[in-house]
């Protein structure tokens, strides 16, 4: 395809989250720079409920375009994406989004793991992923698969998380790059340009 | 477990040479994943080793398929779609003398299913045909079986309820031994058989084509093959139903449809 022989200019980060994530996104967001070309891809553990209404308030909080991901979406700079409930996020190497509806991983669709490993096939060292609060395994595997493909690999300080198992126990098991709180996330986001 | 996207090319132009089916425009991401689960589920020491068991033996070809699509379903999935099918498409449809309706795509059928209790529901079912495809022989003798695991029908339950369904989900089926069994009544229009929206053609023509949560499982090109295969067996002003992030935006027959509010559904204009 075509696509596939565009250079890919700008870099990625994608931030997984479970339980208490939210509010470190409500910090995170406002403080982002306006004029971010880096993409950013959330993948949070949210209800089945099928209704929109996450993006519109994750969209309440930072100037750049927020969008809940359509089936073969392409990535695109400055954007910020989120996956939709109860779907898998695939990306494809030639920089669109796949959606999969297979069966739960670690209890969950969407899987932090299944969107991390399929980032470090598809984007290799220009990944970023950070994990962040969470009372659930899911995300170690993958955070493992993007540090594999050279990627850089961020978890939020257990101290400051609302439920420090999930980061706590990526970094029980990994030699992860950085851990970070909250500000010190929006900083290092802002740092990729 | 690496697995080159070289190899897994090379696996699929096996199975396409050997036994004809089509994967080379499946989704590249979703179908890597999926064969990789598979090596690791039977404890393939290599790539190799399994190329060579699917290539060798026809039973295993089976299982194959069986792993690397995806065929998980519910009944009523998604209930403010059936609720929208209920009230609104459903009417429509009963105002012609017969009802033909394409499940493409159907897995194991619970969805198919869910329109037929709609279709009884609206006293339509008698004049009506559910066709139910799928390109996977196994997931259809599921269908043709009506059985689906007992522990699913209070979510299945929640679901009919908030489509509307205002009658005792429990009556549409018996219960015995952890597996629920459909009523007969409601199989007794439903048409079952093999299609493969890769390579085969239109086949009738339909009010109503519903493919859900199956595009996403193809590339571009392969969704505007089976997007064109559903243009061309829809009457005039039929409707077609996707899933909740599947759209018609982009493609070629774009122009010729109009969704309806928020719901993937889209009617037909010609």
């Amino acid at each position: 395809m075509e696509e596939a022989n565009l250079k890919h200019r700008f870099k990625t980060v994608i931030i997984g989250g479970s339980a208490g994530s939210l509010t470190v996104l409500f910090d995170v967001l406002p403080t982002l720079d306006p004029h971010l070309k880096t993409s950013i891809i959330l993948v949070l553990h949210r209800k089945n409920s099928g209704d929109s209404s996450l993006s519109e308030l994750l969209s309440s909080k930072t100037v750049l375009p927020v969008k809940e991901i359509d089936d073969k979406d392409p990535v695109l700079s400055g954007n910020i994406y989120l996956a939709p409930a109860d779907y898998h996020v695939l990306i494809e190497k030639n920089y669109f989004f796949s959606l999969d509806v297979s069966e739960k991983i670690n209890f969950s669709r969407p899987s932090l793991d299944v969107t991390f490993e399929s980032a470090a096939d598809a984007f290799g060292t220009s990944l970023t992923a950070i994990l962040l609060s969470g009372s659930n395994n899911d995300g170690t595997a993958g955070l493992k698969a993007v540090q594999e493909a050279g990627g850089m690999i961020i978890v939020q300080k257990p101290e400051t998380a609302n439920m420090a198992y999930m980061p706590q126990h990526a970094i029980n098991n990994l030699s992860v790059n950085h851990i970070l709180d909250p500000k010190e996330i929006s900083r290092f986001i802002n740092s990729l340009g | 477990m690496m697995i080159e996207d070289e190899e897994i090319d090379l696996l699929l132009s096996d199975i396409f040479e050997v036994y004809g089916y089509d994967f080379a425009n499946y989704s590249k991401a979703s179908l890597k994943r999926r064969i990789i689960r598979l090596v690791v589920l039977d404890k393939f020491p290599s790539f190799a080793e399994l190329r060579y068991r699917v290539c060798t033996d026809e039973d295993y070809l089976k299982r194959f398929i069986e792993e690397i699509t995806v065929n998980v379903t519910e009944m009523f999935r998604d209930p403010s779609f059936y609720k929208m099918l209920r009230s609104q498409i459903v009417p429509i449809l009963g105002t012609k003398p017969f009802i033909r309706i394409w499940h493409a795509g159907c897995s194991t059928g619970e969805e198919v299913f869910s329109m037929a209790i709609l279709l009884q529901e609206a006293n339509l079912l008698k004049k009506s045909l559910l066709y139910a495809t799928d390109l996977n022989p196994s997931v259809l003798e599921k269908v043709r079986r009506g059985i689906f695991p007992l522990n699913q029908m209070k979510q299945y339950s929640e679901n009919y309820i908030a489509s509307g369904g205002t009658k005792d989900f429990s009556t549409y089926y018996t219960a015995n031994y952890g597996q629920a069994k459909l009523n007969e009544d409601l199989s007794e229009k439903i048409i079952i058989s093999t299609h493969n929206l890769v390579s085969d053609s239109s086949f009738n023509e339909f009010d109503l084509i519903l493919c859900r949560n199956v595009l996403i499982y193809f590339d571009k090109n392969l969704q505007e093959r089976a997007l064109k295969l559903f243009d061309d067996s829809l009457g005039p002003l039929g409707f077609l139903a996707l899933g909740s992030k599947e759209t018609l935006k982009f493609s070629s027959i774009q122009a010729r449809f109009k969704q309806l509010d928020k719901e993937k559904i889209w009617k037909k204009l010609i």
